[in-house]
C-alpha cells in the first residue's frame, strides 16, 4: 500500500534550497482556493456552534443531554457499522473472485464495481425506491420463487437504508481489498498446499492474513463515509432512522437553529476524524478513487 | 480457479445483479406508458422524454448542470494539475498534512462542508449564483484530478525533461511540450472525473442553489418527494447515460495512459 509519499521521492534529487524545493509554490494555488472556499467556510461552522445563540459550549451540552440527539448519533454508529459489516460481506469474496478468474471474467466484475460507482448517488437511491415497493421488483421476485408469500416491507425502514447504502458503497470495499489481493503472491498459497496444508487452511493462514491491510482500508473508508450520508437515508428511511447527516440539514433549513445544526455538524466531522485518526491515516483514498481504470 | 469454487461464482453472479440491477432498471422504466413506476411497464413510449425535453423546467436546469459542469471541471484541472505537480516533485515539511488537505474534500461529510459554503456565500452575496455552485463543484472535484494526475507523473520519465532542458528549453517550455503531453491522459481522466463530481453532486448544490437556478440532480430531488411520474426515470436515465459515456471515455484514456508511459 504505497501512499504517494513513498514514490514521490523516486527519483532522489537532490534538495535545491534546504527543505524547499521550487516545485513547491505550484501548490500555492490550489491551497489557497481550499482555504477561502474550503477551509474558511468549515471554520465558519465551528465559529457558529459555539457562537449562536451565546458564546459558550451550551449547544454541545445540550446535544449530550438530549435522548434525541444522542440517539440520532447512536442511529448514525449502528447503521454505518451495519453497512460495513454487509460491504465486507459482499466485498470480500467479491474481490477475492476477481483476482482468481480469467483477465476477461475479472474486467467484467471490474466495470460492474465501477459503474455504480460513477453514476449518481440520487439515480441508484431513486432506482431503490422503485426496486423496493412493496409492488416492487424485489418483492415480487421473491414471492415467484416462494420464498415469501405476502411482500416484505423494505422501504421507510432499517433495511431499506442498509440495502441502498451497502449497495452504493460497496464499491469502496471491493476496490482497496482487490488492490491489495492482487500483490499478493500466489506462490505463497501453492507452497503452503504442497506443504500438505488444505486449502482452507492455506487460505485462512496465509492469504487471509496478507489480505487484511485492503480490509482494514475498504471497512474504514466505507465505515466513515457512511457517517455523511443524507440522501440515502432520507429518501429510503423514516424519521425513526435519522442519521447525524439528516438531522444537521433539518436544524438548519427547517427548525433554523444554526447554532444546533453548525454543532452537529461538528460532532460528525470530528467523529469523522477521530476514526481516521484512530483507525489509521487517510488510508488508499488515492488508490480507491484513482487509477483504478483497469486490471493492471 | 477450480471446480471446487462454484458457489463463489454463483454468488458473483449474484453480486453483479445487485451491483448493476438499479442502474440497469431505470432504463425500460423510463420508456413506460403507464403514468406508475410499474416493472415491467405495461406498454413502451417516448412520452417521459418528450415531457422532459420540452418541460423548462428540466431543460433549463440539465443546460445550468452542463454551464456549472463545464466550468467546475475547467477551474479543477488548471488548480488540480498545478497543485499535483508540486505535490508529486515538491519537498517541504508536513507534506503528508499538505495532501490530506487538499485531499480532504472527499473525506469531510458533505452536509457540512454544504452549510458552511451556503453560510459564507449567503454573507458574500453569492449564493444561488452561477459562480458559487462552479466554486463548490470545484473544490469537491480538485481531489479526483490531484490523484489521477499524481497518478500518471509518478510513471514519467523525467530524463525526457532533463533532455529538452539539455536541449536548450526553458522550464516552461520543457512543461509545455515534453510533460503535459505525456500526462495528458492523466489530466484528461482527471478533467473527466471533475465533470461527473459537478453533474452527479446533490447535496451541496441543494443549499447553494435557487428557485431561478437549479440543476439537473436538484430537480430531480424536489420531484422525488413530491411526484411519482416516470419523467423522473426519464432524467435518471440521461444522468446515467451521461456519466457511463463520460466514465467510458476516461477508463479507454487511463488504460491508454498505462501502456503509453
Amino acid at each position: 500500500m504505497a501512499s504517494i509519499t513513498d514514490s514521490a521521492d523516486e527519483q532522489n534529487r537532490p534538495s535545491l534550497q534546504g527543505k524547499f524545493n521550487r516545485w513547491t509554490w505550484l501548490l500555492l494555488p490550489a491551497l489557497l482556493f481550499l482555504a477561502i472556499f474550503f477551509i474558511y467556510p468549515l471554520f465558519e461552522i465551528l465559529q457558529r456552534s459555539v457562537t449562536e445563540p451565546t458564546l459558550g459550549i451550551s449547544n454541545f451540552v445540550e446535544f449530550f443531554q438530549s435522548p434525541v440527539f444522542s440517539a440520532v448519533l447512536f442511529n448514525t454508529l449502528k447503521m454505518s457499522f451495519y453497512v460495513m459489516f454487509f460491504c465486507l460481506l459482499i466485498g470480500y469474496p467479491y474481490a477475492y473472485l476477481m483476482n482468481h478468474s480469467s483477465r476477461r471474467v475479472a474486467g467484467l466484475l471490474l466495470i460492474a464495481v465501477l459503474i455504480p460507482f460513477w453514476s449518481s448517488i440520487l439515480v441508484r437511491t431513486y432506482a431503490w425506491t422503485v426496486l423496493l415497493q412493496r409492488t416492487g421488483v424485489v418483492n415480487s421476485m421473491l414471492i415467484g420463487i416462494g420464498i415469501i408469500e405476502k411482500p416484505l416491507k423494505l422501504l421507510r425502514n432499517f433495511p431499506g437504508i442498509v440495502i441502498g447504502m451497502t449497495h452504493i458503497l460497496l464499491p469502496f470495499m471491493v476496490l482497496p481489498i482487490y488492490s491489495v489481493m492482487q500483490r499478493i503472491d500466489k506462490d505463497f498459497v501453492t507452497a503452503a498446499e504442497s506443504l500438505g496444508a488444505r486449502p482452507f487452511r492455506a487460505f485462512r493462514e496465509i492469504y487471509l492474513p496478507l489480505s487484511l491491510p485492503g480490509v482494514y482500508a475498504g471497512s474504514l473508508l466505507v465505515f466513515v463515509v457512511a457517517l455523511g450520508y443524507y440522501i440515502t437515508p432520507a429518501l429510503l428511511g423514516s424519521p425513526r432512522e435519522t442519521m447525524m447527516g439528516a438531522m444537521v440539514v433539518q436544524q438548519v433549513q427547517q427548525v433554523l437553529d444554526w447554532g444546533m445544526g453548525s454543532a452537529l455538524g461538528v460532532v460528525l466531522l470530528i467523529t469523522t476524524l477521530v476514526i481516521l485518526g484512530v483507525v489509521g491515516r487517510i488510508v488508499n483514498i488515492n488508490e480507491v478513487l484513482g487509477g483504478s481504470g483497469g486490471p493492471e | 480457479m477450480n471446480r471446487k469454487n462454484w458457489p463463489l461464482r454463483i454468488f458473483g453472479v449474484f453480486a453483479v445483479i445487485f451491483l448493476l440491477l438499479p442502474t440497469v432498471i431505470i432504463i425500460p422504466m423510463s420508456f413506460s406508458s403507464g403514468r406508475t413506476l410499474k416493472f415491467p411497464p405495461p406498454g413502451y413510449s417516448i412520452r417521459w422524454y418528450e415531457n422532459l425535453f420540452t418541460s423548462p423546467l428540466w431543460t433549463d436546469a440539465a443546460w445550468s448542470s452542463i454551464q456549472i459542469g463545464i466550468l467546475a471541471a475547467i477551474l479543477a484541472t488548471v488548480l488540480g494539475t498545478i497543485a499535483a505537480l508540486g505535490l508529486t516533485r515538491g519537498e517541504f515539511p508536513a507534506k503528508g498534512l499538505i495532501q490530506a488537505i487538499v485531499l480532504s474534500p472527499i473525506i469531510i461529510p458533505l452536509v457540512i462542508i454544504a452549510i458552511g459554503m451556503f453560510s459564507v456565500f449567503v454573507r458574500w452575496r453569492i449564493a444561488g449564483s452561477l459562480m458559487a455552485l462552479v466554486v463548490a463543484h470545484t473544490v469537491l472535484a480538485i481531489p479526483f484530478v490531484v490523484v489521477n494526475v499524481m497518478a500518471s507523473l509518478r510513471t514519467l520519465d523525467r530524463n525526457l525533461e532533463l533532455a529538452a532542458a539539455n536541449l536548450g528549453a526553458n522550464p516552461v517550455r520543457a512543461f509545455r511540450f515534453v510533460t503535459l503531453p505525456l500526462i495528458a491522459p492523466g489530466v484528461m481522466a482527471g478533467a473527466l472525473f471533475a465533470f461527473i463530481t459537478s453533474w452527479d453532486e446533490i447535496v451541496v448544490a441543494i443549499f447553494l442553489t435557487s428557485p431561478t437556478l437549479r440543476t439537473l440532480p436538484v430537480v430531480m430531488w424536489g420531484q422525488i418527494r413530491t411526484e411519482v411520474d416516470p419523467t423522473i426515470a426519464a432524467a435518471a436515465t440521461i444522468l446515467t447515460v451521461i456519466t457511463t459515456i463520460v466514465f467510458t471515455v476516461t477508463t479507454i484514456l487511463q488504460t491508454r495512459g498505462n501502456t503509453t508511459t
